[in-house]
Formats: structure tokens, sequence, C-alpha cells
């Protein structure tokens, strides 16, 4: 706050800005600042991941039997006979205008791609994390609230068996079992091959777009391809999230509060939600926030075993066909998402905590 | 994924169906098909562009070309398609087409002569990677609108010197000689790029089939093109969708919401062939893997040492065991299905044989290099012929590395020895002999990279005239044997062991008919596919 009280003494005729002001402003520069430094180290790491690895774009857009002048046509489109400087210069440069350049394998723009696949991981993080937290955090309250109990039992069970079975196994059971068994779910896709491309692409979510469309068929056809795989990520969200509330709550249950809460003689209901609950949230949100983007990021596996187009495959088959622009724009997105869900959770600090504010 | 996802996957699939059959619950349109296949490898769609796999079976349905081959008949070799005939000049230089009457592009434009010309001009100047299938006849993008000319109703097409009027037929078949509408791709063009960018994405052919769309690691729709020349295809709608996993094709097949499953690892094909209206059909690819030894070591270069390493490779145990399946033995530089193929495989396992010859050479106690791309096969592959090698005193270090590695040594004969796969890049015999039997100047400064041979650092002697005689034998019979005789003397004498040859195995719904994945030749046809 130096800063503002000295501006308060040298222009003493002027309306000065108050401290709380002074406190937005600097915290919105400050704010810039982190994310444009972030953004930049982002930047600079995985452009030079992508010049070290031992790939060849070239080779891998040209093959193996291309001609010489072939190569060298490739090679120098690509800009790869500038230093390194300089290509990263020209890269920031292209991505400050939001141009995350050519995809070397497809020929399309990376930023069109992004909005292709993107929608599809967020559609699918969002209902996981939803189900996560709906499940999750009720449990972990309850776990923690009849510690020892058969229900803090079950939800330890729960969320071992979360944390320990291998996500492809789990992916190809829940297939085998509610796709081919049963026959409660879609298959492996976002929609039935009969809907592809039938519903305008509005936001990408196939879910609303079917809704905005009032193509309630669709909609319910969506619903059946995302539950199974959204479920999934949404388990694991869940044996997460219900593990961590529950650590919460026992700190917060054992807390003096609490019993003088209960001397009081409120009732269990309030203690619980009306005084324990309030002072985990802040704790919680970082951990849904973080659940969240790893969601966000995209599941690599969980996508291939249900031919998901999103983001995770999307980087993974990028990188594995030395695909650089692809990979750079997929992890810079990937990037700025875990940036404004923590400026996200920050904000959120300062609402649910008055000593942040 | 690797082994223990599928073997994970398999157990999976494989438990749940001894508590139940799955049966098919749904059934895809008679007139639609469906196919699950990996389509992550198609990187364009541009014929003068286009080198891989799948997006070679999207050309092969899109595109019309002047010759083509029959899906329902491909031993007979090129046959009529957009050019209803041809003569050729009595120097042999000159191949002049006729062109079919009345046959449209899919934007309603008439197939002329004029766009088969430019079509192959614009492969030629554009220069992308499988330009050297059409320059290596003398064409140039300075020359090639000379040697390339279209007049009225015919084309023609002369070539730097005589070649085998089959050479050029075979090699018009392959993706590269897809013709395109040069009026729409004209009409797209961006700073001189002939249409590229946009036909990268988009579609401009007469075939049986035009591009609905193509999402990137997602699907391919096609529909039959209405007013195509030929029968209209039975299968109105195509649609190939992106499925990685194998377990996953699976599932889809036996649920019959797809017709056809492309990528069956050996555990899900072992599976599915058990299931009942499921039926499992090989057909025998391109692809062969071999072991090249470095002619630079002073040990390999022995011929009774090269003699030796075919007898120490164990061919039918890698067959009947981790290869099931998916690759057969084979021993000659020419994939079954080929002109001129040979199935002659004369080696086997026989480590006495292998001994007496490594001591007529005066071998003991080699140790040698291996480099192997990390793909588990090769790996398996290495592991076992390492074995072998053991077993009379050669001890074989496996060296694994990526493609950019392994490649990079063996392109600067860096490596003892190299185990890899070559697949054909056109439908010709020249195609493999002209990489494996033939190495004109075996000098470093030739830096004849391309060459297997001069990888290998081999002089093929008499070997290379052949190569190159056959090329311009005009005459068919008389030039299958002549890569009959090539392929004898190849296997006695050259460095490389030649081992199997690549099987692929669809699994397909009981009621698809005649759908064929292109064999070694060519790439997958949908248009004669009935249900």
């Amino acid at each position: 706050m130096a800063l503002a009280d000295n501006a308060d003494t040298r222009r003493p005729n002027r309306a000065p800005l108050s401290r709380a002001s002074w406190s937005v402003i600097k915290t919105v520069l400050s704010t810039i600042g982190s994310v444009a430094v972030t953004l930049l180290g982002l930047l600079l790491v995985t452009f030079v991941i992508g010049r070290v690895m031992p790939i060849d774009p070239v080779l891998s857009i040209v093959g193996e039997r291309a001609s010489q002048s072939t190569y060298d046509a490739v090679f120098y489109e690509l800009g790869l006979d500038k230093p390194l400087l300089v290509q990263f210069l020209y890269y920031l440069w292209d991505v400050l205008h939001l141009d995350f350049g050519i995809s070397l394998l497809n020929a399309r723009p990376v930023s069109e791609d992004i909005v292709r696949v993107f929608p599809a991981t967020l559609e699918l993080a969002t209902v996981g994390i939803l189900l996560g937290v709906v499940i999750g955090v009720p449990l972990g309250v309850l776990a923690a609230v009849r510690k020892d109990s058969w229900i803090d039992q079950i939800a330890r069970v729960v969320a071992l068996v979360g944390y320990s079975m291998p996500i492809f196994w789990l992916g190809l059971m829940g297939l085998l079992i509610f796709y081919g068994i049963l026959g409660w779910v879609g298959g492996p896709g976002r929609v039935g091959i009969f809907y592809v491309d039938v519903v305008p692409t509005v936001t990408g979510l196939i879910l609303v777009d079917s809704l905005l469309d009032g193509n309630i068929e669709i909609f319910k056809d969506a619903f059946s391809h995302i539950i199974l795989p959204a479920s999934l990520l949404g388990y694991y969200s869940l044996a997460y999230i219900s593990r961590m509330t529950r650590s919460f709550m026992l700190e917060q249950m054992n807390a003096e509060y609490i019993t003088t809460a209960r001397v009081k003689g409120l009732s269990e209901w309030d203690v619980v939600w009306k005084h324990a609950f309030r002072n985990i949230r802040v704790q919680l949100i970082t951990v849904i926030a973080l659940s969240y983007a790893g969601l966000l990021e995209g599941s690599v596996l969980t996508e291939i075993i249900f031919s998901w187009p999103g983001i995770g495959s999307y980087i993974t088959t990028a990188l594995l066909s030395a695909d650089m622009n692809a990979v750079l724009g997929g992890t810079v997105v990937v990037g700025l998402i875990f940036i404004l869900l923590n400026i996200f959770s920050d904000l959120l600090y300062k609402i649910f905590d008055p000593r942040a504010k | 994924m690797n082994a223990l996802n599928r073997l994970l996957s398999g157990a999976a699939i494989g438990l749940a169906v001894t508590v139940t059959s799955l049966g098919a619950w749904a059934e895809t349109p008679a007139n639609m098909l469906v196919i699950a296949h990996r389509i992550d490898d198609v990187t364009t769609l541009d014929p003068a562009e286009s080198f891989e796999f799948a997006g070679g079976d999207i050309s092969r349905n899109v595109y019309g070309r002047l010759v083509t081959l029959d899906p329902m008949d491909l031993a007979a070799g090129y046959k009529p398609d957009l050019a209803t005939g041809w003569e050729v000049s009595e120097d042999g230089k000159t191949i002049t087409f006729t062109m079919r009457e009345g046959v449209t592009f899919h934007s309603g434009n008439p197939v002329r002569a004029e766009d088969a010309a430019f079509s192959l001009q614009r492969a030629v100047i554009l220069n992308k990677t499988p330009a050297f299938i059409l320059t290596q006849f003398g064409f140039t993008p300075e020359n090639v609108t000379e040697m390339i000319t279209a007049d009225g109703n015919t084309l023609t097409l002369t070539t730097d010197k005589k070649y085998a009027t089959s050479f050029v037929l075979n090699c018009l078949t392959a993706t590269i000689g897809g013709i395109v509408d040069k009026e729409t791709v004209m009409a797209n063009e961006v700073d001189g790029d002939m249409g590229n960018t946009w036909l990268k994405t988009n579609s401009a052919g007469s075939g049986p089939y035009k591009l609905d769309g193509w999402k990137p690691n997602e699907s391919v729709s096609l529909s039959s093109y209405p007013d195509y020349y030929g029968r209209e295809p039975s299968m109105k709608r195509v649609i190939v969708r992106h499925v990685i996993e194998s377990a996953s094709q699976r599932l889809l097949l036996e649920r019959g919401d797809i017709d056809i499953a492309r990528n069956l690892n050996p555990e899900d094909i072992a599976g599915a062939s058990a299931e009942e209206g499921i039926k499992i059909e090989d057909e025998l690819k391109g692809r062969l893997m071999y072991l090249a030894l470095n002619q630079n070591h002073p040990v390999l270069s022995k011929p009774e040492v090269r003699q030796a390493f075919k007898y120490l490779v164990d061919y039918e145990g890698m067959k009947d065991s981790f290869l099931k399946g998916q690759y057969t033995i084979h021993q000659n530089f020419l994939p079954a299905t080929y002109l001129g193929a040979s199935d002659e495989n004369p080696f086997s396992l026989n480590i006495e044989k292998a001994k007496e010859l490594l001591a007529e050479a005066g071998v003991e106690g080699l140790e040698i290099e291996a480099g192997v791309r990390e793909a588990q096969e090769r790996i398996e592959i290495a592991q076992s012929v390492q074995n072998t090698l053991a077993q009379v005193g050669i001890k074989l270090n496996i060296t694994v590395g990526t493609a950019k590695q392994i490649l990079a040594r063996y392109r600067a004969r860096d490596l003892d020895v190299y185990l890899g796969a070559w697949g054909p890049d056109y439908p010709d015999p020249q195609t493999n002999a002209g990489t494996f039997a033939y190495n004109p100047d075996n000098s470093v400064e030739a830096n004849a990279t391309g060459l297997l041979a001069w990888r290998t650092a081999w002089n093929p002697g008499d070997l290379t005239e052949k190569v190159d005689a056959a090329v311009t034998e005009t005459d068919r019979d008389t030039r299958i044997k002549m890569y009959q005789d090539m392929q004898a003397e190849f296997r006695e004498v050259s460095p490389f062991v030649i081992m199997f040859q690549q099987i692929e195995q669809s699994a397909l719904r009981e009621n698809v008919m005649n759908f064929s994945t292109g064999q070694a030749v060519t790439s997958a046809a949908y248009w004669q596919v009935t249900k």
C-alpha cells in the first residue's frame, strides 16, 4: 500500500484513489503479470522441448522415401533453417495473435482443431466433475461425521478402488458390461453413427447443441454415450474429492468451535453444514478446481477406449506424429485452463474467506 | 497400447464372453457400410500428396484414374478406368490414352483429357512426397507440360526412355494417378499452390464415392456418386470411424454397430472369430520384415556368413507364436500378389548348417550390434534372432531407438545389422527391385540413401543391370520371369535376410461380401461391397 500512500501525499488536490481501489488495481496487475510470466514460461518450455525431441518434423511430413529436394522444401517452409530464438519469437508473435500455426499433419489451422476437440473434453470433464462433486462431497462429509462407521468404510473402499484400478481396465469393463452385454448405454463415440453431423454445431457441446436444436432424440443418444465415460472420470474425481473432504471435515470436527456449537445446543445438521462445512469450502474449491483442470487436460486413455475425440488424444496423437504446432497449441490451451481455474479459485477464495478479501 | 493393456483387454472380453454371449443387438442399414479403422495417419486428401494407408483408401474410392485395379480380381492387373484404351509408340516411349466419354466429376464438370494431363503435371510440379513415382520416368517440373499433353480426347505421355508399359501403367494405378477436376481445383488456388491447400481437406474426383466430410482422428463420410460411369455402388453411404482401441472395435462389431473392424489385435481376432455372425478375412499386405547385414563389416560381408544368417532365423517358431496371424514366411523382395512374385522360401532354422557355413568362413566369437525401432513385434523378432545367433556363438547386442535414431544410423551405414520393415510404394515390382537389388554406385560419395542396397553397402553386381533391363521389358511374361530369376539369385547372395510378409486380418459381419483391403498392391475399395 506504500504506492497508494505516496500518491495521496504527492497529489493532494486530486481525488485520491481509495485503498480498496488500489488494492484491486494491484491485484489485477499482479494477476496479469503472473499470467503473462507463466504463459511465457510455458511457451518457452514447450517450444524448447518440441525442438529437442528426437523426432524430425520434416521426416514426419514427407516420409523417409521423399527426395532431398522435397525434404528441403518442407524444411524451409517450416522455418527450421532459422535460429531457435528467431523461431521462438515468430511463434510468440503468432500465439499473441491466437495463431497456433497449421497442423503439420492435417493441414488445418491448429486453432480450428482445438475449437473442434476441446468442447468434447469440456463436455466430458464437466459431466464427470459434476458427478464427482455431487456424490463425492456428501460422501466425504458423511464419512467424517460418521467416522469408522459402515458408511466411512464404504467411502474408504470406494475411494481405494477408484485410486487403484487402472482406468483402462475399468473403462473396458464398463463398456463391456453396460454397452456390450446390457446395452444400457451407447458405445464408443460421442453419438451414434447415424447422428454424426446431424445437429448444427453452435457450442460444440453436443448435449447443449442438441437441446438448442430441439432434437431430444439426439440429446438422449448423446447422453447415453457420455454417461459411461463421464461416470468413469467422475468416479476418479469422486475418489479424490471424497477422501479430501473427509480429511478436511475431520480436522474441523475436532476443533473447539464445533464443541462450542454443540454445547450451545445447535442441531447436528447445523453443526456440520453451517459451521464445519463452511470452513472447508475454500480448501474444497482448490481440490475441485484441480480435479476439474486435470479432467480438462483430457484423459487420454478414456478418450482412446471411448473413441472420444478430445484434446487429450489430440495432443497425444500430435506428439506421436511430431506435429509440434498441434502439440504446442494444445499445451498452451491446457496451460491456460490451469491458469484460469487458478484465478477462478482465487476469486472464490476471496468470496468465501473474509480474511482473503 | 502395450502388451499389458492388450492382455487386460483380451482378458476382460474373454471373461465376459464366458459369462454370456454378446450376440448382435443392432444392425447397420442394408445400404450403409460402417467401418472401424485407425485413420489418424491421414494427413492430406490431395492425391498428389497423399502417401498414407488410410488416405489411400479414401483416394481409391473418390478419384478415378486412367487405369485401375479391379478389387474383385487384383491378380489381373491394371484395366481401363477413365481411359478406355491406350497405344504405345514404336520406340516404347510414348503412350497415348483415349479418354472415356460422358464421365463427369462430382462437381458435374466433364472429365477431359485436359484434366488428366493437369493432374499428372500438377503432381510433378508440386513435388510432394509421392512425386518420385512419376518423376522416375524423366518428368521434371520444367519439362512435364511438354511430356504430358492433352489433345482433344487423348492424353499423351512421353517418358525419357523406353520403359515396360506395365511399369508405367502400374504406377498410374497408385494414389498419385488420381485425376482431379482442374476447374474446381484451380478455382481454389492460393498463392500458386495449384489448389494443394484446398485439396488437402476437400475432394474433386470422379470416383464411385464423393467425400462428404473428413474430421481428422474422428471419421470419414462418403456417399455414392449417382452419376458414376460404372455400376452404382450398393453401399450408398460409407462411414469410416476412427477407433483406436482393438477391444472397442471388437465390441462395436459384436454389437452390430459396425460392419467391419480393421484393427483387431490377435487376441481379439481369436475372440471375435468364435462369435456367431462374424467372419475373419486375411489379406496379404506389402510390408516385408527383414534383416540387413552391413557389407562394410569384415565378417558380415563374407558370402558364407550372409548365407549362414539365413539359416539362423526361427521363421516357423515366430510365425506360429508372437507373429501368428500377422505375418507369414516370405523370403523374397517382391511381396506375394505382386507381378513377378516368387513363393520360394528355401530357408528354415538350421543351426548345424549355419555352423558349417561359419566354420568355412573361419568365424569365431563374433559380436555385432543390431538396430531396431521401438516397436513390439520388431523387438521380439530381434530377441528371437539374438537367441538363435547365440547358439552358434554370435553375440547380438540389440539397440532399440526411435525411428529417427535407428534410420539415421542405417542410412549412414553405421549399424552392423538393421532389423526393419519395408513396404512397397507403388504396385509395380520395380518399387522393391529398384531398392533391394539396385545400387549402381556403392561409393560413400554417392550417398544413395534411398536405396536399401546402398544403405547396406552392398554392390549387387549384375543384379543392378538386370533391374534396369526388367523395367524396359515390354513383354509381361518375360518380365515376370526376369523378376523371378532375380529373386532366386538375390535369395542366395544378398545380405538381406527377408523373413516375413504382413497379413492384414479384418473382422466382418457375416453378411458383408466382397470387401477388399487391396492386398499388397493397392488400397481398400468399397464400391463392390454388398450386404
